[in-house]
């Protein structure tokens, strides 16, 4: 805004961009200047948890179920059916439970953010703030990133466990599986760095869904018309770029983390 | 004693749209000013680069020898601390009540007790008329108390600057003159700087010691109430009377045919509105206020300039000084 408009095409992206990353700096960098906002931090935890844990749940009982039966059909076909649950702990933890966190984190929790973040810039609350010698980011944004990023760490457990639970029911009563093989075949494939990575992807995912929201619900166009398309791009900018950084932090973690039984 | 506000040429633009060119004035100490304008010539914009809440392309804003326009973040919020600024819609946190948005500088800048922020909070909600509202939300109140509250929360740090921004959008003739009212007493018992960003001439005509207009991009002028009030420029007259005959038009700029038009049909004896005259004697502060020291020091800037000044102008003021102390 402050800038002058170029006319070198894609420039307005490149700045978009540059400003999201100054705003996760300065996240960071607000996080250990004092004051804390310590209720703040805990309301926004509280919120966001609350609106993420039971759609999460119900998403991944049918995600874990799919993979199973999937994989499960799979495996009879090759005789291998005794990989089923080593199959279905290793796409679920290390795949789909940060995603479905990340999906939830960003569409429940981070939508909120933006539109409670979006209606206070427009109002002038962010300004007032400011003339009052008190950094929005540091009151408002700063809690509200962390507060996403524990959620998501949590909930990422959460959504594991149900996952496989999920695709525990459905592999013993519905392929007629033998559960001892669903959960003895566990260690076979799956080891303990797939948790590790699978919680830290969960961090990233919510920090930057968090980020975003914020980054969005900070710099809307003016009326409450741009409050609601800054909360649609939000998601949508957020999504894209959760698969993107799914993809990287999966392909080095490939590369870095030897297979087991390799 | 409030603080000097000096603006050095400062420009601002969005994008190829310049917004102002080339402002330069000096908000007097102590002082109550008012900028006027038409809608959308900026006045918001420029209230917002004085506390730096815009950076304008070029120049300077001075406040107590710092540069507002290009100063650190950090030496901004201190700065920052000297002013209070009453935004358009009262800008209050949605999520707290009236006392607690009241509270909210005391609480994050001071290490008062609760009592005595209680104490303070209470004193400069009844100053506003807000006795005994303090557990509503923003969302239950009316636009006025909004503004009101708003007043309220840019006062409990004592601010040396007082901003307000169109203090009198959306209220009632009435709610306006108190307003008006509100901030004359107010420079009378705290002497701060003053400046109102306004389009509403009744509070141009009787509350400001200065007053400047901002049009076309530009500043038109900035000085003694009387020379904006007394001048025969045709933008002034014209926005100052209300009318429609002049260089102003709905759309931001008057185009020659519509002007050529208005000046035919009045040559042709149509009826135009001549609004009122244009120079009423200003607001004094209510009984039981002390004396505005800002009087004083204003008087004694203005003679000073006076040979400056246009002849009504002169007239205006050397009419408007009490008896003994015309020399």
């Amino acid at each position: 805004m402050t800038s002058p408009e170029s006319s070198v095409p894609g420039a307005g992206a490149l700045r978009q961009t540059g400003k999201l990353f100054a705003l996760a700096a300065s996240v960071l960098w607000l996080t250990f200047k004092r004051p804390f906002q310590v209720r703040e931090l805990i309301e926004q935890f509280w919120f966001i948890a609350s609106v993420t844990i039971l759609p999460s749940m119900l998403v991944s009982i049918p995600f874990g179920a799919v993979i199973t039966l999937q994989v499960g059909s799979l495996t009879q076909q090759l005789g291998a059916e005794s990989f089923t649950g080593a199959a279905s702990v290793l796409a679920v933890v290390q795949q789909a439970s940060p995603l479905i966190v990340a999906l939830l984190i960003a569409g429940a929790g981070g939508s909120a953010i933006c539109a409670d973040i979006g209606a206070r810039t427009i109002r002038e609350e962010m300004d007032a703030m400011e003339v009052m010698g008190v950094s929005p980011i540091q009151r408002l944004i700063v809690p509200r990133v962390l507060a996403a990023s524990g959620v998501a760490l949590l909930l990422n457990g959460l959504v594991s466990v149900v996952g496989v639970a999920g695709g525990y029911f459905f592999y013993v009563y519905l392929q007629h599986g033998t559960p001892g093989s669903f959960l003895a075949s566990f260690s076979s494939l799956a080891q303990l760095p797939d948790l590790y990575i699978s919680e830290i992807k969960a961090l990233i995912f919510g920090f930057l869904a968090a980020v975003v929201a914020a980054h969005r619900g900070l710099n809307p166009r003016p009326g409450p018309k741009g409050v609601g398309d800054a909360v649609n791009q939000s998601v949508v900018i957020a999504f894209l770029l959760l698969f993107f950084v799914n993809l990287v932090l999966t392909a080095i973690y490939l590369k870095i983390v030897p297979p087991k039984g390799a | 004693m409030g603080t000097e506000v000096v603006v050095e040429g400062l420009t601002k633009s969005f994008g190829r749209h310049v917004v102002w060119n080339d402002v330069s004035l000096t908000l007097p100490a102590g002082e109550v000013s008012a900028m006027l304008g038409p809608s959308g010539t900026g006045k918001t914009v420029f209230l917002k680069s004085l506390v730096g809440l815009v950076r304008p392309d070029r120049g300077r804003v001075l406040v107590e020898g710092i540069d507002t326009a290009s100063c650190s973040e950090r030496q901004l919020y201190q700065v920052r601390k000297l002013f209070g600024v009453m935004f358009q819609d009262g800008a209050l946190f949605g999520s707290l009540n009236l006392y607690d948005n009241i509270a909210f500088p005391l609480r994050e800048h001071t290490r008062l007790t609760e009592a005595a922020v209680r104490r303070v909070v209470l004193q400069k909600m009844d100053m506003v008329g807000l006795a005994g509202e303090g557990h509503k939300f923003p969302g239950e109140i009316s636009g006025g108390m909004r503004k009101r509250a708003g007043l309220a929360r840019a006062l409990v740090l004592d601010p040396q600057i007082i901003l307000c921004d169109e203090p009198d959008s959306g209220l009632d003739p009435v709610r306006t003159a108190y307003l008006s009212q509100l901030l004359i007493d107010l420079n009378a018992e705290i002497d701060a700087t003053i400046l109102i960003v306004t389009h509403d001439i009744q509070i141009a005509r009787t509350v400001p010691d200065n007053i400047g207009m901002l049009f076309r991009g530009g500043l038109v002028t900035f000085g003694p109430r009387e020379v904006l009030l007394t001048s025969d420029n045709p933008v002034i007259t014209q926005f100052v009377n209300g009318r429609r005959i002049g260089p102003i038009g709905m759309s931001e700029e008057k185009d020659e045919a519509t002007l050529a038009q208005e000046q035919a049909y009045e040559a042709a004896g149509g009826k135009v509105s001549n609004g009122s005259p244009a120079l009423v004697p200003q607001l004094v502060p209510s009984p039981g206020m002390p004396e505005r020291q800002a009087v004083r020091r204003r008087t004694a800037r203005v003679m000073s300039m006076l040979h400056t000044l246009p002849a009504p102008a002169q007239q205006a003021i050397l009419s408007s000084l009490p008896e003994g102390s015309r020399s």
